[in-house]
């Protein structure tokens, strides 16, 4: 597991993808940070749920070679064919596309810092935030992994996991609008409504299971994917 | 060391393999011989446990491939059709994944990939990036990793494809070499390489197995006949009549055209009987000397295309 995961981790700091994508990233947040110091009193919650709509662009571009790119390239079987096991593949994977998003979320922690110096406190509020934060990574990289195992092509792959995100985040805005078992189900698959809960200062378990329990999901159905295919494929 | 047994890949209506079965011993190089699409590289996926059979078994040292997958993975390298390498790695970056990929402990490693770098010849190479390597030596990067971990067994899908004469040469010995320590499938459609490799072989085509025994022995087990070519001045019909008086000469045909006075003439004879003395004898009673004397034997690649055709009229 660590040996994919260190490889998977070398190539994103090998090629430029982390470096842009970090620095577009926190240039993004940056943007959006600046009125809100302007027109509120310091605290940087609030920019936290916007970086979450932030990350429906950057999560699809960083995970969208994760598995495609070995399919295309044929190293898929010399992963396969190797000792260590799918799952282990997989999570090495999930795992490296995670610490390029903690670095990214690492390097936005210095604004509420900035913040503090200037009498922002540096609250509860805003870690339970952070801690949210972290959770609804995890679950878009989890999708994201999974959109990059259902097909060879990084494009399709992007797409895929722009779009399943974009209906997950929308859907709670949906959902009253659908209504009924099809209102219920998107209001169930709706990240951000527990997201907002975190960042409303409320660390309740219900979402924390909640996301653990999306991410675990969608990197087992990305094993699903995988192991289906090789049963299937010609 | 490795036992396939009724082993059957369909994809949807297709039949890619059809109820194989063979055994490679310890210590054997196995060729794998068939001509393009016959199912070598599906009969290789499954039994490196890339692709999962659709009915049979694979067993290596014991251990079967659905049941213990990581025990069969522990003893087999793989090198596949395409070498599975990162572009953007430099080899000893790609080596040392893989070596961990394979569970070699941290302290052997370096010992280990300094052997394997200096027996496929690519030391020269380690700091480079594997996309500027040119074919012939990203095979021996691929090689290189199959040889990763120590493995019993050998699976090579066509190792050679891609490489000049002279690394073909390299390789072959190169696999040669590997052969004292290790049980070796080879797969390839080219026929040289395989009768100058390999103990034993095994012709497939069209997903199932058409002949398994030594080069040797399919030479000769398909040889009903011998075969001479000579090349003989003198004029045709006495000529033709003087090889067909000779005992054991089924029959004699004029091949290509007339070099000034010289014929080429196809002569077949009984197999046990050596018709060359007494064709030397009888034409140079005759007066007519003979240029040029050849025997014809069947050559792998003779036998390859009669197997696989005979196959062919079976359908």
């Amino acid at each position: 597991m660590w040996a994919v995961y260190k490889k998977e981790l070398n190539s994103y700091f090998h090629s430029p993808v982390a470096y842009v994508l970090i620095g577009l990233f926190v240039l993004l947040t940056a943007i959006f940070f600046y009125p809100y110091v302007l027109s509120l009193f310091g605290d940087f919650t609030p920019v936290l749920s916007t970086m979450g709509f932030i990350l429906l662009f950057i999560v699809p571009i960083l995970t969208m070679r994760i598995l495609a790119e070995d399919r295309k390239n044929g190293t898929e079987v010399l992963l396969l064919t190797s000792p260590t096991s799918l799952t282990k593949i997989v999570v090495g994977k999930f795992l490296a596309a995670y610490t390029v998003f903690g670095i990214m979320t690492a390097v936005t922690f210095v604004f509420p810092i900035i913040l503090s110096f200037y009498g922002g406190p540096i609250s509860p509020q805003l870690i339970g935030a952070y801690v949210g934060f972290l959770l609804l990574g995890a679950s878009f990289i989890s999708f994201g992994v999974f959109s990059s195992s259902l097909t060879e092509n990084q494009i399709i792959a992007a797409v895929i996991g722009f779009v399943g995100l974009m209906i997950m985040l929308l859907a709670d805005t949906l959902a009253p609008a659908v209504g009924g078992f099809l209102g219920k189900v998107l209001g169930w698959i709706s990240l951000m409504t527990r997201y907002n809960d975190f960042y409303n200062g409320i660390l309740g378990l219900g979402p924390i299971v909640y996301y653990l329990t999306f991410t675990g999901v969608f990197i087992f159905l990305t094993i699903r994917v995988i192991e289906r295919r090789r049963w299937s494929q010609g | 060391m490795i036992e396939i047994n009724k082993l059957t890949k369909r994809y949807g209506q297709i039949e890619a393999v059809k109820n194989i079965s063979f055994t490679v011993n310890e210590g054997e190089i196995l060729g794998f011989l068939g001509p393009n699409g016959a199912g070598k590289s599906t009969t290789m996926n499954i039994i490196t446990g890339y692709l999962p059979a659709t009915e049979g078994s694979v067993k290596v040292d014991g251990f079967d491939i659905l049941e213990e997958p990581e025990e069969v993975k522990k003893r087999i390298g793989f090198l596949p059709e395409q070498p599975p390498v990162y572009k953007d790695m430099t080899v000893s970056e790609y080596l040392k994944f893989v070596s961990d990929l394979k569970y070699v402990p941290k302290s052997k490693q370096k010992a280990q990939l300094d052997d394997i770098m200096e027996l496929c010849g690519i030391t020269d190479h380690v700091g480079r990036l594997i996309k500027n390597l040119s074919k012939g030596y990203r095979q021996r990067v691929g090689l290189a990793q199959s040889l990763i971990g120590n493995p019993d067994v050998l699976v090579l899908d066509e190792p050679t494809v891609g490489l000049d004469p002279k690394q073909i040469i390299e390789i072959r010995n190169l696999i040669k070499s590997l052969g004292k320590k290790h049980t070796i499938i080879l797969s390839s459609h080219i026929l040289p390489e395989v009768s100058a490799v390999c103990e034993r072989v095994v012709i497939i085509n069209k997903g199932e197995i058409a002949a398994v025994d030594t080069p040797e022995n399919l030479s000769k087990g398909l040889n009903s006949a011998s075969r001479l070519t000579a090349t003989i001045a003198g004029p045709q019909n006495q000529v033709s009549k003087l090889i067909n008086d000779i005992y054991g000469v089924k029959y004699n045909e004029v091949l290509g055209k007339p070099n000034k006075d010289t014929l080429t003439y196809v002569i077949e004879s009984d197999k046990e009987i050596d018709v060359r003395r007494p064709l030397f004898f009888a034409m140079a009673k005759a007066g007519y000397p003979i240029i040029e004397l050849r025997s014809m034997d069947m050559t792998l690649e003779d036998i390859f295309l009669k197997v696989t055709t005979v196959e062919e009229g079976v359908h």
